[in-house]
């Protein structure tokens, strides 16, 4: 791990950790083992977990930023987004796997925010692994309760003619926001407004950025 | 004990108070993205199903969640559904992580891939 990433994202948009050079846990003996017997009694082999990580890795919120400005250029392909998140997403290549896929849609008086209040659903498949907050107590208990005091923690204030939507997953079932474009940026390709898509725009715990900021 | 007040079980938590949420983050280990990968591949291959992960982790309790990191549940978790499938024993789990612990004091130590 490099030492000079301190305030710097890592490929899945989160900060670098400190070096693991703490002694062996428990918890990591028993994945060392477990994976080892897995290997031995043929269930997977070295080669198959390496490229599962890597498949992990390269999964990030651009993945989910490319299939909303496409839906934000395309309005044949944001209906079909909206009526099946799954198979619209497949269309762009991204393969969301068995689970549903919901693409809730953010407009003047709508705001939409995802949370799994029972453990960490995510729409993994197109953002990557969730974030430790989002896996976090807090905004599992609350974001159903208080939303706009949760969102008002991230940055985003609504006003009061703004109806919010909680939308709670499960394991079969995902959410994914499909955030609102923002204004004056008629003249902007896919690829530059796809720039403009964050990660919590598409959890609903921020807003697409403005292209002069 | 698993149950509160309103009926609901502790990994329950949709309309609790609690703190502010929290913003620090940490990306994820090499033995953290190994144990999501071992279950993204036992679960696809119908060694144990998503729901097995769930039962299992909602049966933890609320101590594992405030004293175990998200993938120390999930590694406990996995090998818990791995015996009850009967794809290795207890014993041979016991023998290995005896053998893994010989091998060094670091994780990359006790690690051989």
């Amino acid at each position: 791990m490099p030492h000079d990433h301190h305030d710097h994202l890592s490929p899945s948009g989160h900060p670098y950790r400190a070096d693991d050079d703490t002694p062996l846990s428990y918890w990591q003996t028993m994945e060392i083992a477990v994976r080892e017997l897995l290997v031995e009694k043929n269930v997977t082999t070295p080669e198959e977990i390496n490229a599962q990580i890597d498949k992990m890795d390269a999964r990030s919120p651009a993945i989910g930023a490319a299939v909303v400005a496409r839906a934000w250029v395309d309005p044949d392909f944001k209906q079909r987004l909206l009526k099946d998140g799954s198979a619209a997403s497949l269309e762009m290549g991204f393969d969301v796997g068995p689970m549903h896929l919901i693409a809730v849609e953010n407009t003047q008086d709508t705001h939409n925010i995802i949370v799994c209040t029972l453990c960490s659903c995510y729409p993994r498949n197109l953002l990557g692994l969730p974030p430790d907050w989002y896996k976090s107590r807090a905004y599992r208990s609350r974001t159903v309760k208080e939303p706009r005091k949760v969102l008002s923690e991230f940055g985003v204030t609504l006003g009061e003619n703004v109806t919010v939507r909680v939308h709670d997953s499960t394991a079969d079932m995902r959410y994914v926001v499909l955030p609102a474009r923002p204004k004056d940026t008629d003249g902007l390709s896919e690829a530059e407004l796809a720039s403009l898509v964050t990660r919590d725009s598409m959890i609903g715990t921020g807003v697409a950025r403005n292209p002069s900021t | 004990m698993n149950i509160k007040k309103n009926g609901h079980r502790w990994h329950d938590m949709g309309g609790q108070d609690a703190g502010a949420v929290p913003q620090n983050q940490h990306d994820f280990s090499l033995w953290e993205k190994r144990v999501d990968a071992l279950m993204i591949v036992a679960s696809s291959k119908g060694y144990f199903t998503v729901d097995g992960l769930r039962r299992s982790l909602e049966d933890m309790g609320e101590y594992a969640f405030e004293n175990m990191s998200y993938y120390e549940r999930w590694i406990a978790s996995i090998n818990q559904n791995l015996i009850e499938s009967g794809t290795y024993t207890l014993e041979e789990l016991g023998a290995k992580m005896a053998q893994v612990q010989k091998r060094g004091e670091t994780y990359g130590e006790a690690n051989l891939g």
